[in-house]
């Protein structure tokens, strides 16, 4: 597996923490699972200070801290985001998001480029959120980031990887660049389908949290992300049009 | 003197933006900003407030 600048996860599973039931059930999640990336945002404190409550949560669940940029609209939004996040959490790394379309969320690729590029330049370890497209993935990493976080579908749509001869092609391009499909995961098959393709982790929160049992569904998902990449890495055989027996011929007793 | 703390306007006493954190009890893993500019925590005590500034203080949230 890729390193992510150059920190080795123990397994592929990034986990959101929000809209679980409770926070109990979060932690849960995060134990049963053994997630090794929890990503989390930053909102307006409020008097009860419930914000710090929450980190008593994070810093008790001993995982990496993915911070992200979530609902950003635009560079200095997402810049300024990040700055606040690094102080915060205390980490360099950031989930760059910036979005450009409200029923889609879809990534808004040029201001993307253009805050990566800021927050690289400032120490900033950026993992953008963005689209499948090779030319945007190319600028991303001109502009420094060493990570690459595609889309499978759009956030929260349970959808699976909508397009993966794009996926696949990605893979290929950037055999070195650590790749995460991000957002629209539904199903363990779709984040094993991730793994199978190649990619070094599956990034998901809604499937998890919004699903029936989560600390279940949590544990799903990381056998999933496991078994796609063992068999990634066991190279899985070609299709074919047609059947080849797997019985041998040879050697079957003559009785018609 | 009035500004405007996380989109609420409020009255306070405070003259400086550590001094407010202070007057409204806030305090732990925060960070803040003065009219959409980050202040780091370190230069928050030397940070003067007007009347009218708009701060935001935030916090760890759940996020995905």
């Amino acid at each position: 597996m890729n390193r992510f600048y150059g920190i080795e996860l123990p397994n592929p599973l990034m986990l959101g923490t929000a809209q679980y039931p409770s926070p109990a059930i979060l932690q849960q999640a995060f134990r049963a699972s053994g997630a090794a990336v929890a990503t989390v945002s930053l909102r307006r404190e409020g008097a009860g200070g419930s914000g710090q409550a929450f980190w008593k949560i994070i810093q008790d669940l001993d995982v990496l801290i993915l911070p992200n940029t979530a609902s950003c609209l635009t560079v200095k939004e997402a810049v300024t985001t990040a700055h606040m996040a690094r102080e915060v959490f205390d980490t360099n790394w950031i989930k760059l998001e910036l979005i450009g379309h409200t029923d889609s969320l879809q990534p808004d690729v040029f201001q993307l480029v253009e805050a990566a590029r800021i927050l690289t330049t400032d120490g900033f370890e950026v993992f953008p959120y963005t689209t499948e497209d090779l030319v945007v993935a190319e600028r991303l990493l001109d502009a420094g980031c060493e990570v690459l976080m595609p889309w499978g579908a759009p956030i929260g749509s349970g959808r699976g990887l909508n397009n993966e001869y794009a996926l696949r092609a990605m893979r290929a391009e950037f055999p070195e660049v650590p790749l995460v499909v991000d957002a629209g995961i539904g199903l363990p098959s779709h984040a094993s389908h991730a793994m199978e393709l190649g990619y070094d982790a599956v990034l998901m929160n809604t499937a998890v949290a919004r699903s029936g049992d989560p600390v279940a569904m949590a544990q799903a998902m990381m056998r999933a992300v496991e078994a796609g990449n063992l068999a990634y890495v066991a190279d899985p055989i070609d299709t074919r049009d047609m059947a080849q027996a797997s019985t041998p011929v040879i050697g079957k007793a003559f009785l018609s | 003197m009035k500004i405007v703390l996380n989109g609420d306007p409020l009255e306070v006493a405070a003259t400086t933006l550590a001094g407010l954190l202070e007057e409204r009890g806030i305090s732990g893993r925060v960070a803040t900003a003065v009219n959409e500019e980050f202040v780091q925590a370190s230069l928050r005590r030397s940070r003067d407030l007007k009347d009218g500034d708009r701060v935001e203080v935030v916090a760890p949230m759940q996020g995905g």
